[in-house]
């Protein structure tokens, strides 16, 4: 399949393509390609430039800095997998990391172009909703850190500007004892979610300080069930609170009935998936 | 637009649409058929090639992004008319029926025994995940695979 003819731009330097960005008329960002180059060949995206910033040096770091650990636009999902530093102390980023698409993808695909992608089916959304995380939009006009949850607005549509250039993604260093894990249903390896569900938990003194829950594949964007995560503040990590949360989680998804699983079921997924995930990132935060 | 991608150990320069998949630069272009088109939609892994030693899928890269980087195909296996230990185990464990996703798997099977010398029948699965074969059930393609280890291994303690 040949995807629409457009014109190829490769910047040396964010500089350039920020540049590139806010001088073209309807450009798209070329970063692992994973998502876009399908759509493209599926005609569903036809953009008249494409602005390659795979050559862009600087961008494919992981590291910690302040409180937060910044993925560089272009880290690629096998390599969160395989980083000693996300392994160490972020389990919900590592327990995703390797449950998205196939290896192959994963050689290629970004953790910067997922969420720009926005596709509610996509895993990285969930996962940054869970564990409060923002991302870093810059433009020739200056930079804004943004909350992921403002990011992601709707089906394949987020707050970027277009002439702006997601470069990073902060994840906050949880704090206290945590835990996080990534529960994913899916008919294969390589298809997209049936149902999706991040969370990550903070305890502090026994108690819940902070839950962050993220639903992926049940509406028409990554959602936060944040009613679910607020339930639990303040709470002991009991049974019967991870089942109330669950039910608010599986209230909060709107998932539609296709050829993965009807509506009801896929929201009964949610529900035990929440509960589930609870009780293991709460056994980490313990361990 | 021009582009120069070492494609086997040999630079090949070409002027392409930058619209033009890598596979279809390897297949039209440069005419090394051995690399597939299955399902053209990132599902399959039958065109899978190594772009610098890693696996990809070389029906979602733009030829364009391979310039001036180094591509492997089924055709580069083979060096001075011997079988890479990956091709000979495919063949000594009949780790192919029909053979269309062989290149694929063979290539996939090469980068991780590189940098496993002894994968387990998981670590095998795991690395072709990505991979669809529907002749075989895959059981010989595991075995192959973990052969071409063993081969490996062997070939390096003896020279």
């Amino acid at each position: 399949m040949l995807p629409s003819r457009f014109e190829y731009h490769r910047p040396a330097t964010i500089d350039e393509a920020l540049q590139a960005l806010s001088s073209l008329e309807d450009a798209k960002v070329l970063a692992g390609g994973q998502s876009l180059i399908p759509v493209m060949k599926l005609r569903f995206a036809a953009p008249a430039h494409l602005v390659d910033i795979n050559r862009i040096p600087g961008l494919d770091g992981i590291a910690e800095e302040g409180a937060a650990l910044r993925l560089g636009a272009l880290v690629r999902h096998a390599q969160v997998a395989a980083s000693e530093t996300v392994s160490a102390r972020y389990p919900l980023l590592a327990s995703a990391a390797p449950q998205i698409a196939d290896p192959l993808v994963r050689n290629l695909g970004s953790v910067g172009g997922s969420l720009a992608h926005a596709d509610p089916a996509g895993d990285w959304g969930s996962v940054m909703l869970a564990a409060g995380a923002s991302v870093v939009l810059r433009s020739s006009r200056g930079e804004r850190e943004m909350p992921i949850g403002e990011f992601l607005v709707d089906i394949f549509t987020t707050a970027l500007e277009p002439d702006e250039l997601l470069t990073e993604v902060r994840v906050p260093v949880p704090s206290g004892r945590s835990g996080g894990t990534y529960l994913k249903l899916e008919r294969k390896v390589g298809d997209f979610a049936t149902v999706g569900v991040a969370v990550q938990v903070e305890l502090s003194n026994g108690t819940i300080g902070r839950a962050g829950i993220g639903l992926t594949g049940v509406g028409t964007k990554n959602i936060e069930a944040a009613e679910a995560g607020a339930s639990l503040q303040g709470k002991e990590p009991t049974e019967e609170a991870f089942a109330e949360a669950g039910r608010m989680a599986a209230a909060a998804s709107s998932p539609s009935s296709d050829v993965r699983g009807s509506a009801e079921y896929k929201r009964h997924v949610v529900e035990v998936f929440v509960k589930r995930g609870l009780t293991r990132a709460v056994e980490m935060a313990r361990a | 637009m021009q582009i120069t991608v070492t494609v086997n150990g040999t630079e090949r320069t070409a002027d392409i649409e930058p619209r033009l998949l890598l596979v279809h630069f390897l297949r039209e272009v440069l005419e090394l058929t051995g690399t597939h088109i299955g399902c053209d939609t990132t599902s399959c892994g039958a065109c899978t090639v190594l772009l610098d030693g890693t696996p990809i899928k070389s029906c979602t890269m733009f030829a364009v992004q391979a310039d001036g980087r180094q591509v492997t195909t089924v055709e580069g296996l083979m060096q001075d008319g011997q079988l890479h230990p990956i091709q000979a185990a495919f063949k000594e464990a009949h780790g192919l029926q029909c053979g269309f996703c062989t290149p694929g798997m063979m290539l996939v099977g090469k980068a991780l025994i590189e940098e496993n010398p002894s994968p387990s029948d998981e670590d095998v699965r795991w690395a072709i995940s990505g991979n669809i074969c529907r002749c075989t059930g895959y059981m010989n393609i595991v075995k192959a695979i973990q052969l071409a280890a063993e081969m490996q291994a062997g070939a390096a303690a003896t020279s």
